[in-house]
């Protein structure tokens, strides 16, 4: 073999960086993000012929827009106007993203690559629909409780099986995951196809006594406007991220999870046991995917089908990493990927006969990610190029 | 029936296989590529548009053309997304399993735009028979004078052979060349590779690069094949499942190309089982629940092989992880 640069260094090489200060970082990561998307402008520009600002303020408005502000006149019709707007279409379904990315957490930060969240909220989705469909006539409260366990358990179980193996065996959880998903898949069509029978779809269950959803609690009172199911639905999933970033910052449980991530064999000779550890997490990441769907079945869709998780199961991944498992980051990670995605369906809406259609809005997030993803690049490495030569080397040459 | 079952899972392998090789040549480099699905999304997208486009824009399409143009912007394009992999795991050292699912999602977005953009058709159904009857062609003698044997054997189009050839090739090339065991050095090791002189970022690249262009070939075989010529975008999200199934068939195979073959058999015959198992047995088995049994069978074996840990059957021990020079 060769050696190609004559004993000089090299004419550029990397080192590892000393951690950059958080501002700095959300800065470099901020230029990454308008960067991608004045990029996705551009294209928009010269592919479809909409320039760029119509482009961002179609974005924004279907992101987070609300029409007919104006015409709210107290505080009830400002309210009506509210809860129908873009904007908030937008932190609802960030928040449904924001879940599955804050149940993935603390399994990502064990570095187990759960890729399982789809089957996980498939199975708590269908467990619960289940009890919905097939005991309609019990106490709403009774109902709604049974609900929420058994979509926990089986959500725990999706989780608990691949976390087993793992543990015991070593077995790859990156592909038992993937194909418990597939699993969970076709156990919702197969009970799509009974509860429908002849008819093209499953349609909203229960649309008549509205038994196991959100809004049974209070059915029969007045309506006042904390009484809404999406409300109650952000909420929950609000609450259940703040205390997922005490869970892991805080707790024993927390820090368990951090040195098994790190090192196993740290963490074994520190006298933790790997297993439990795996396994509990494992059940605990399962569960929090099958809450989000038992979430979703009652206080959103009202219905199931194997599309109900819509590919953010493998979102929430992205998200989980890009945020450090740190819970509140997630929060505004997750909407900006669904603000993205609210973005480009109001462009392929207003622009469909130009070509554009809502599948851009998974470049624009695929583009975004890219960038984002790679300006960690800068944060963790310096680029160094090599110095001119000093005096001395010279006189030596 | 048993004839019309295996010829189905036959056509059902060839590309699954053909995908899986793509990727399981990444894999011996060290980079777990999770972007599968969205590369051969890409593939068949790119390929279908250039036939598309040539077939409705020549009078006399000739079949070199078509096969050249298809195969070619299939595996250039999907090559392209093998090239963005490599930059943002090798150069920009970015957690692999992250820009594959990132390519996944952009991958299929991209596949989906660009067919709506390029056919100029809302729902995104066209065909294009031209292509179709050419990647279907059989071989004119083998395929009707040997009865049976034509049927099981010689009653596909000419990527089947391609596959085969290509995963004896591979074979070849990784146990007997000198390029296929520094391929090997650096997926084992590449701070060992490294060391003994081998170009370690090149080899990555080019692996990468070629396997996605492999899987990209395999997405556009599944469309003119399997597919018989028509587009949707509805369909992008099967060839998806079809490109997770293949980043199974890699372990499923222990890393070893000749094993995909009968490995992607396997999954062929239990994934139509749900055709012509109740037939069979004469029993009544509810569809959803038998097309589960390719990913049962796929979660079992990979159990059966956690469970014997020999060290043959292990991936390249590299896998997965971001190499790094002054980390050691």
């Amino acid at each position: 073999m060769t050696v190609r640069n004559n004993g000089r260094d090299p004419f550029v090489h990397l080192t590892k960086r000393a951690p950059v200060s958080a501002l700095a970082g959300l800065l470099i990561r901020a230029g990454a993000f308008v960067f991608a998307v004045l990029l996705c402008a551009i294209v928009v520009w010269i592919m479809i012929g909409v320039d760029p600002i119509t482009f961002l303020k179609t974005m924004f408005t279907g992101s987070f827009g609300i029409q007919k502000l104006e015409n709210a006149k107290n505080f009830t019709s400002f309210w009506r106007i509210f809860t129908s707007s873009y904007f908030w279409t937008t932190f609802k379904t960030g928040c449904k993203l924001l879940l599955l990315a804050v149940a993935l957490a603390p399994a990502f930060k064990m570095k187990f690559w759960n890729i399982g969240a789809e089957g996980q909220f498939l199975a708590g989705a269908i467990s619960a629909t289940y009890i919905m469909f097939n005991y309609p006539g019990l106490n709403p409260v009774v109902l709604l409780i049974l609900m929420l366990t058994v979509s926990l358990i089986a959500g725990a179980i999706w989780g608990i099986v691949p976390a087993l193996f793992k543990a015991k065996w070593g077995t790859n959880e990156t592909l038992f995951t993937l194909m418990m998903n597939y699993i969970a898949i076709k156990i919702v069509d197969f009970f799509f196809n009974k509860w429908r029978g002849t008819k093209s779809a499953l349609g909203i269950i229960n649309i008549d006594s509205e038994a196991g959803w959100l809004r049974s609690l209070w059915k029969g009172s007045e309506s006042a406007w904390f009484r809404n199911e999406d409300l109650i639905f952000m909420v929950t999933v609000l609450i259940i991220a703040v205390l997922m970033y005490y869970y892991l910052r805080l707790t024993k449980h927390g820090y368990e999870i951090a040195v098994v991530g790190d090192s196993q064999n740290t963490a074994r000779y520190a006298g933790i046991s790997v297993r439990k550890v795996i396994i509990r997490t494992m059940a605990l990441s399962g569960a929090l995917c099958g809450l989000c769907g038992f979430l979703c079945v009652s206080s959103q869709g009202h219905t199931v089908n194997s599309n109900l998780a819509g590919g953010y199961g493998f979102t929430a991944i992205i998200v989980a990493w890009l945020s450090r498992f740190n819970t509140f980051t997630m929060v505004g990670v997750s909407l900006l990927i669904v603000a993205l995605e609210n973005g480009s369906a109001l462009m392929s809406n207003t622009y469909s006969d130009l070509g554009f259609s809502v599948a851009f809005g998974k470049i624009i997030v695929g583009v975004m990610l890219l960038f984002v993803i790679g300006c960690e690049f800068f944060i963790n490495y310096k680029v160094v190029f090599r110095a001119r030569k000093t005096q001395k080397e010279a006189v030596e040459a | 029936m048993i004839l019309y079952w295996i010829q189905k899972a036959i056509a059902f392998a060839a590309f699954i296989a053909l995908a899986a090789m793509g990727e399981l040549l990444t894999e011996k480099s060290g980079g777990l590529n999770l972007g599968t699905p969205g590369t051969m999304c890409v593939g068949a997208a790119a390929g279908f548009i250039a036939a598309f486009r040539y077939c409705s824009a020549v009078a006399e399409p000739s079949v070199i053309m078509v096969l050249l143009v298809t195969l070619l912007a299939a595996f250039a394009a999907s090559a392209l997304m093998g090239l963005i992999y490599s930059f943002f795991t090798v150069t920009m050292r970015v957690n692999q399993n992250v820009v594959g699912l990132v390519l996944t999602i952009f991958g299929c977005g991209l596949a989906e735009f660009l067919s709506i953009f390029f056919i100029k058709s809302e729902t995104g159904n066209v065909r294009c028979d031209f292509a179709n009857t050419v990647f279907t062609a059989r071989i004119p003698f083998l395929s009707e004078k040997l009865g049976v044997v034509s049927d099981l054997l010689f009653s596909y189009g000419f990527m089947l052979y391609f596959t085969i050839a290509l995963a004896i090739v591979l074979t070849v090339v990784f146990n007997k060349t000198r390029v296929g065991l520094n391929l090997r050095a650096v997926g084992e090791s590449p701070s060992t590779a490294d060391a003994a002189g081998i170009n370690v970022t090149l080899y990555k690249y080019v692996a990468a690069c070629v396997g996605s262009g492999i899987t990209g070939l395999a997405g556009v075989y599944c469309v003119m094949e399997f597919k018989s010529g028509a587009w949707a975008t509805a369909d992008l999200v099967t060839i998806q499942a079809f490109g997770w199934l293949s980043v199974a068939l890699v372990i499923f195979s222990f890393w070893k190309p000749l094993n995909l073959l009968w490995g992607s058999l396997i999954f062929g015959i239990f994934y139509w089982a749900y055709l012509y198992l109740p037939q069979l047995l004469n029993v009544k088995l509810s569809t959803d629940l038998t097309q589960m049994l390719p990913y049962i069978i796929t979660i079992v074996v990979l159990i059966i092989v956690s469970f014997r840990k020999k060290k043959e059957n292990l991936g390249p021990a590299s896998l997965g992880v971001t190499y790094f020079r002054e980390e050691r």
